[in-house]
This record gives C-alpha cells, sequence and structure tokens, in this order.
C-alpha cells in the first residue's frame, strides 16, 4: 500500500494581501515538501480567490452592495498596515518585483499546479452570495462547511488559521 | 563537489528555490546528485529542513562570494 501522504490544513480567514502572501508561501512549500495542502477559504479570506475580471453576480440590494465594495480579487487585496490609500500596497508590490518575487497570482497558479486544493467556505459563500460557478477562479475545490475542515485538520500534521 | 544537473536559483527568494529544487528533482534517477546554486541566504537552513521532510539526502554547501551551492541526493522516485 502506498504510504499516506501527510497533510497541511490552512483556513485562510484574512483578506489582506501580506496574510495572503504568507500562507500561499507555504501551501507551495510543504506541496513540494510532498504534502497534500488543503486551503479552507472564509470571510474576507474569499476575496483572495474571487475572479479578477468581470462583475460578480448576486441577488438582493445588501449583497450587491457588498460585492460592490468588497470586490476582492488576487490583485485587488490590500496590505493589512501602511496600505496608505493604495500607495503602500503599490509600493510593496514593486518591491516584490524587484526581488523577483512571485505575485500573489503567481503563487495561487503555481499552488493550483502543485495539486494545492483551494476550498471555499460554503456558509460564507451563501451569506455574501457568491456562487460557486461565477464568483471564483478557474479550479476552485467544490463548497465545503466546517465538518469537512474539522475533519481535514484531524487528519492533518499542520493546521494554520491565517 | 561533482553533480549530475545544476539548477540556478541566483536572484529568487523564498519560497522559489525549495519549490523549483522539488521540481527539478523530478529529472533526475535515484542516486543522482542535484548542484542548487543560490545567493538567498535561507537556503543554508531551508534545504537540509527540507531535505529532512522529504527523505532525499543533503550531502553538503559550499560558499564561494554571495553564491552559495547546495547538493542534494536523490534517494528515492
Amino acid at each position: 500500500m502506498a504510504e499516506e501522504k501527510e497533510k497541511l490544513t490552512i483556513v485562510m480567514f484574512s483578506g489582506n494581501l501580506d496574510h495572503a502572501l504568507a500562507g500561499f508561501t507555504l501551501a507551495t512549500t510543504a506541496a513540494s515538501m510532498g504534502m497534500a495542502v488543503s486551503m479552507f477559504f472564509t470571510y474576507w479570506g474569499l476575496n483572495i480567490i474571487k475572479k479578477n475580471e468581470g462583475k460578480i453576480r448576486s441577488q438582493g440590494l445588501m449583497r450587491k452592495m457588498l460585492n460592490f465594495m468588497n470586490r476582492g480579487g488576487s490583485q485587488r487585496l490590500k496590505l493589512s498596515r501602511f496600505n496608505m490609500f493604495g500607495l503602500g500596497t503599490w509600493m510593496m508590490k514593486k518591491l516584490m518585483r524587484e526581488i523577483n518575487s512571485p505575485s500573489l497570482d503567481e503563487l495561487i497558479t503555481m499552488a493550483q499546479e502543485m495539486g494545492v486544493k483551494l476550498v471555499p467556505c460554503t456558509t460564507t459563500c451563501s451569506v455574501m452570495g457568491l456562487s460557486e460557478e461565477d464568483a471564483f477562479r478557474e479550479n476552485i475545490a467544490s463548497l465545503a462547511g466546517a465538518a469537512f475542515f474539522l475533519n481535514e485538520a484531524r487528519e492533518s500534521k499542520i493546521t494554520l488559521f491565517i | 563537489m561533482k553533480a549530475d544537473k545544476t539548477l540556478d536559483c541566483v536572484g529568487l527568494y523564498c519560497p522559489m528555490p525549495i519549490v523549483k529544487t522539488s521540481e527539478k528533482l523530478r529529472e533526475l534517477k535515484p542516486g543522482e546528485v542535484l548542484e542548487v546554486i543560490a545567493d538567498d541566504k535561507g537556503i543554508k537552513q531551508d534545504m537540509p529542513a527540507w531535505c529532512r521532510a522529504t527523505g532525499h539526502e543533503f550531502l553538503g554547501m559550499e560558499e564561494a562570494g554571495s553564491e552559495i551551492k547546495v547538493y542534494v541526493k536523490k534517494t528515492h522516485p
């Protein structure tokens, strides 16, 4: 019988650029170590895996307003500190490019190519009016809930909450 | 140290040298040695740790100026 892979499970709660970079850096590295990685996106963390282009369709005025003000998408995220109306985030991205550090978008694509599972939280998607087919980038895993996460965490060697 | 293949990671930072090492190692046969050249000092800690986690053998490193050469032997497919 093949040896079962060690697992890493990460809750991505925050939608800040810096938190997302930290999460995907660990996810890609763990995948390179041969671990099976699941990332579970909830609340503002869902913004990380929202599609970058096009409109996010949702039902009802409040949800439409929420998705307008909280548009998300990996290219729209801001730093948790020193955003300075976008100037700080712009500078950080520039500095990262200068040292050839991968962008968040590149890290996400890399993670997906390495088999990292990106799982949106079903309840937050319902609350915020995000549909599995419309709101996210490509190749996202099926929506799942707390039991799914807890079972993954139970079987994991490492569990992180970011 | 003699190596079968070389991977140039100069100018790359965490997590790229490690991610690229894991990709590159797929091209080698078990028993062959990969040389990774990097200038990010983190690799001195990261590569031995990555080898402990994956079971590949860390053979050592050589420093020449700002460049660090690390050697990894592929031990399993």
